[in-house]
């Protein structure tokens, strides 16, 4: 009894300013929470239910445990995970070995037009894909490389924010250290491959987490070059419960989650990787 | 031949011009530091040396082979840092097989992965692993082999470091303020060490830093630098004895030397309206006189050495400001008593009776003495004039 009144304690407000602060975060929490409240309470119901107005987080009529199976059982989800990681893996490995050399480029070595480049690379960073997507488009059309994991990856092979982010990062390993590895007899490859690779592991693993997760949730670009089932990733794997007539809104929804789950499943596992990422790469995700 | 061959390097950033026409030998085997104030071009001189800087004009020859355009890794180098530079994530026995492996070990066995299993890089392993043994035992470093340089304290990284650098045996070592990181006891101990490795292995070294108790303690010779040139090339000794301009002598030895203006007329020497009672021959022209702080001493303090008695001397009247207790010696810090008043420090040694009097603690006013054969002459532009004073009579009172 007594236990139960100090954990009561604890969560009583020690003044009043206390007591404004935890109340706005409740709140925030809320507004970050509902959204997936939202989605597993209408995962578990009937479209019509979904529709209704009168919102409850229970389902009055149960339809979870048809709307999980036919997401899991009924199309091949265990494929749509695999292409989902496949375009992951490919798309960061590619970013990692075009950008590591050019971040060294820029931040260590002295050549001209340098900061021309580097310019170059901020300004950059404020095109949106979208701006590119038509000509990328056409590109992949002439190519006729369309429903392929290729078309899915290429547009993100060369990450100037990878370049910029690791460059940043490059420029505070000590010149003398570098210095000695060329006395030492060392080539450039060499030097980035046994001494700022390693020291740049905090770097790399946050960006890793940061490229994974933007597109393991990326609907917009699979959505314009796959139209194949066996080569939709995760996320495109929702659009299917949609047609021109009907959406089956309590299958997306457990679409959506299910979907969702790998990714707050990794979360729960590294938690920390997750937040260094995010406040290094100084973007929210 | 010599080792090492500077031709007139010159050193340019943008407008800036580091380095100015530079010439310089350096003996196979010999010990030169560089020294000077920061800024003054020798860190720079030294990376152009090693390669790792590219010098805008000028030749260098590494015995009678021009390298100018050499990498540093051809051209048989080894280089200390200031900041020691050991490979962070390396233990100490990878940080000293760095430059075998790269010497040694073919390109394509020292890919990652690819190390782990090409039978090139097993090859070389024990071989490797040998010279390492017999250089971390030299430097008394081998019980540290397995540790990171994180681990290590300040006086055995810059140990590592120079291990790393001796391991490939190279024609020439550089360093680039190696003791600047070191507290000043270990300073010492290090300072000892090096000069025992420079007498051990009988490398030619090539050293630079802006302390001159470095530069003339392990130094065969020293090269003075100033504003991108060398102003004197010099062993220690004679650098302290007989420096070639005013510059030279300011810069070595501390307290610094008391250096003054004179005018040489037929009269003979006048500093002001004193007459020194010493005459230069055949110079009728605004000159500089450099004095030691040990070339003076002070007239009938007991307690302190003064010029033994029927030396030839000059006196002057001195304000007495301050005393300095360095255990064997004082140094006294005062003002001439003459128009123009002039700055003088004075060292003595103590004698045997020093304290006893409270003589030098109580005395203003005292007379100070000059040893007239060590009078430094330099003319008004700074450049030394290798004559000595003649003295008018055998003491001089002042007039």
């Amino acid at each position: 009894m007594s236990s139960i009144k100090a954990t009561l304690r604890s969560f009583a407000p020690r003044s009043f300013g206390h007591l404004i602060s935890t109340l706005f975060l409740v709140l925030g929490a809320w507004v970050m929470v509902f959204p997936f409240v939202w989605m597993i309470s209408s995962s578990l119901k009937p479209t019509d239910e979904v529709y209704d107005t009168d919102f409850s987080i229970i389902p009055r009529t149960f339809k979870g445990f048809e709307n999980y199976y036919e997401v899991l059982f009924d199309q091949p989800y265990l494929m749509f995970l695999m292409n989902s990681f496949i375009v992951c893996v490919g798309i960061l490995i590619v970013q990692l070995i075009t950008a590591v050399p050019a971040a060294y480029a820029l931040a260590k070595l002295k050549f001209r037009g340098s900061t021309i480049l580097f310019g170059t690379v901020i300004a950059s960073l404020t095109i949106p894909i979208n701006v590119t997507s038509i000509p990328i488009y056409v590109g992949i059309v002439q190519a006729s490389l369309l429903d392929t994991y290729l078309a899915m990856m290429f547009p993100f092979f060369i990450s100037v924010f990878a370049i910029f982010l690791f460059r940043q990062f490059f420029r505070s390993f000590p010149d003398s250290i570098i210095d000695a590895a060329r006395v030492d007899g060392f080539s450039e490859i060499e030097i980035i491959l046994r001494l700022i690779l390693p020291s740049a592991v905090p770097a790399i693993a946050a960006f890793s987490v940061f490229s994974f997760v933007t597109h393991w949730n990326d609907l917009y670009w699979p959505l314009i070059v796959v139209t194949s089932q066996d080569k939709m990733t995760a996320t495109l794997s929702m659009m299917q419960y949609q047609s021109d007539f009907d959406t089956d809104y309590g299958r997306t929804f457990a679409s959506a989650t299910v979907v969702t789950a790998p990714m707050v499943i990794a979360f729960l596992f590294a938690r920390r990787l997750f937040i260094r990422g995010i406040t290094m790469t100084g973007v929210k995700g | 031949m010599s080792r090492l061959t500077l031709r007139n390097i010159g050193k340019s950033f943008g407008d800036t011009e580091v380095l100015k026409a530079i010439t310089l030998d350096v003996e196979d085997g010999e010990f030169l530091s560089l020294v000077g104030q920061s800024g003054c071009g020798k860190s720079t001189l030294l990376r152009i040396i090693s390669g790792l800087e590219a010098p805008s004009s000028g030749e260098i020859l590494m015995q009678g082979q021009t390298v100018t355009h050499l990498a540093p890794k051809q051209r048989n180098i080894a280089m200390v840092f200031q900041d020691y530079a050991l490979y962070p994530h390396m233990s100490v026995a990878e940080n000293m097989a760095m430059p075998l492996i790269m010497a040694q070990v073919p390109m394509y066995a020292r890919l990652p992965l690819v190390r782990r299993v090409a039978p090139a890089a097993r090859r070389h392993k024990p071989n490797i692993d040998a010279q390492i043994d017999t250089v971390a035992k030299q430097l008394r470093i081998d019980h540290l082999l397995a540790r990171k340089p994180a681990q290590l304290s300040g006086g055995q990284r810059q140990r590592v470091a120079l291990g790393r650098a001796l391991v490939r045996n190279p024609g020439i070592f550089l360093m680039d303020e190696p003791l600047s990181n070191l507290d000043a006891k270990l300073r010492v101990e290090v300072r000892r060490e090096i000069s025992e490795l420079h007498a051990s292995s009988g490398l030619t070294f090539v050293y630079v830093t802006h302390d001159q108790t470095e530069a003339m303690t392990m130094s065969d010779r020293v090269a003075l630098m100033q504003g991108g040139s060398i102003l004197q090339v010099a062993a220690p000794n004679s650098l302290y004895t007989n420096p070639a301009s005013v510059d030279v002598a300011r810069f070595i030895g501390s307290p610094q030397i008391n250096i003054f203006p004179v005018q040489s007329r037929a009269t003979g020497l006048h500093l002001g309206d004193t007459n020194l009672g010493l005459i230069l021959e055949g110079a009728d022209a605004d000159l500089q006189i450099g004095l030691r702080p040990e070339a003076l001493s002070l007239q009938g303090v007991s307690g302190l050495s003064s010029h033994p008695p029927g030396a030839v001397v000059i006196t002057l009247p001195f304000d007495k400001h301050m005393v300095e207790d360095l255990g064997p010696e004082v140094l006294i810090h005062g003002r001439l008593d003459a128009e123009p008043e002039i700055d003088l420090r004075i060292r003595a040694q103590k004698a045997k009776d020093y304290g006893l009097t409270d003589q030098l603690a109580k005395a203003r006013r005292l007379n100070v003495t000059i040893d007239p054969t060590q009078l430094l002459v330099f003319d008004a532009g700074g450049r030394r004039l290798h004559i000595t004073p003649r003295m008018m009579r055998t003491t001089s009172e002042v007039s």
